[in-house]
């Protein structure tokens, strides 16, 4: 009996211990944004607009909650099976790197931002969730956005963005469609890489 | 132009435009030089008086401002909510519009969204939306901007449900609509240059958003969405 109780107490430990390590989505999404946000208000580089180092910070903060291959993978839709190992990894490279630079291009506005968390309900056996934000400027609507997130072997990860109400990978699926159609895959990889270019050649920012 | 010459200019340019051949778009070369169109009076017009706008008054002004003309349309909101079939989110927004109005002195101040009563967005388009018709194609409106058929033909009802364009005289009701316009532009410097940088196909980019905020909107936020990725990490 008390071997078994023993046991129990283990096994109630080592979930707890997985637990902690393992946040529920809603509060693995609060803790980053904060975080992030903290980081902002406290840098005036950051507040001021330093490009390079928002992207640093975005890369390491943010970055390893989505699953950026996936989210490529849904945003290049049914041409996705048909491109190579080779394709699929550079298009979910530079479909990352465009998303960071546009990300960064309005994260200085992150400081002033009040965020409303909203408390997931998820059942434990749950695997794909939504958790939803509303981000509360003074006067204006709340806009409302979502992360849809999957659990995965390395903790949950983000697959699309919804911010009012707009996925950002269905939004990219038309266009990626129209590239790949017209050029094929090596088409929308160069596309995309074109893209990422110009951006980096002038940085949005002269006009605020 | 007579109307005849103008529509048989409009069938040119269409017919004359390669288009993607998207069905919800058969305008799509028309809509893409209207929107050319619209580009060049928001870059030399609309865009400049925005920033200036924005360069120029304090934060507290603009908040006001933009308060201000908010209110004005939560009577018309409450309608549309009401026509919908939602009669609680009407009074509340009517309520919203009698506390902003006394308490926060003719809509300058919003007490109401701090009391709790969240500030809604609709418009006949979306009552029609929620009656079940369709979006119809998509259209970019000359000034106007992006829009579908169904939200087009709402906006005479819009028009006539807006208490700014119904004031007279008429010389304030320019005036009027013309700050509320450099006041919506200047909340959307920030979005228009994302747009510009997030897009690979600028008109692409911006009919789908459209088309998705217009959905979401008819269905309140509450839409099904994308299922996950099977191939979690697979090219990796």
């Amino acid at each position: 009996m008390r071997r078994m109780l023993s046991c129990v107490a283990l096994a109630l430990a080592l979930a707890a211990g997985a637990a902690q390590a393992q946040p529920t989505p809603d509060e693995l999404v609060k803790a980053v944004m904060l975080d992030i946000q903290r980081i902002i208000v406290e840098d005036k580089e950051l507040r001021s607009g330093d490009r390079a180092k928002t992207i640093r910070l975005i890369e390491q903060k943010a970055l390893p909650h989505f699953n950026h291959v996936g989210m490529t993978a849904l945003a290049v839709g049914a041409h996705w099976r048909k491109a190579t190992p080779e394709q699929k990894k550079r298009l979910a490279e530079e479909f990352r790197t465009l998303l960071v630079r546009t990300y960064a291009s309005s994260l200085s506005a992150f400081g002033d931002q009040k965020f409303e968390f909203r408390p997931l309900r998820m059942k434990p056996e749950d695997t794909d969730v939504t958790v939803q934000v509303r981000v509360l400027q003074s006067g204006a609507q709340a806009v409302p956005v979502d992360y849809d997130m999957e659990k995965t072997a390395r903790g949950w990860k983000v697959y699309d963005v919804r911010v009012a109400g707009i996925s950002l990978v269905v939004n990219y699926r038309t266009e990626f469609g129209n590239v790949v159609r017209d050029k094929g895959i090596d088409g929308l990889v160069g596309a995309l890489q074109a893209k990422n270019k110009s951006l980096d050649a002038a940085p949005a920012g002269e006009q605020k | 132009m007579s109307a005849r010459s103008l529509l048989l200019a409009l069938a040119l340019l269409a017919a004359g435009c390669a288009t993607n051949g998207d069905p919800r778009d058969p305008l799509e070369g028309l809509n893409r030089g209207v929107q050319a169109f619209n580009d060049v009076v928001d870059e030399n017009a609309l865009q400049p008086a925005a920033r200036l706008y924005r360069n120029v008054t304090p934060r507290v002004l603009r908040d006001g401002v933009r308060n201000f003309f908010n209110n004005l349309d939560d009577l018309f909101i409450g309608a549309n909510n009401l026509l919908q079939g939602k009669p609680v989110a009407a009074v509340s927004d009517w309520t919203r519009f009698a506390v902003n109005t006394t308490l926060g002195l003719l809509g300058v101040i919003d007490w109401a969204s701090d009391m709790g009563l969240e500030k809604h967005n609709e418009d006949f388009g979306q009552t029609l939306g929620r009656w079940g018709v369709g979006d119809g194609m998509y259209l970019v409106l000359p000034l106007l901007g992006p829009s579908t058929l169904r939200d087009t033909a709402a906006l005479p009802i819009d028009w006539a449900g807006d208490p700014v364009l119904q004031h007279t005289p008429v010389d304030e009701r320019n005036a009027l609509t013309a700050v509320r316009l450099v006041s919506r532009r200047a909340d959307l410097l920030e979005a228009s240059r994302m747009l510009e940088e997030a897009a690979l196909d600028r008109y692409v980019f911006l009919r789908e958003a459209t088309l998705q905020r217009r959905r979401s909107l008819v269905y309140d936020g509450r839409l099904p969405r994308e299922r996950p990725p099977v191939e979690e990490g697979e090219a990796r």
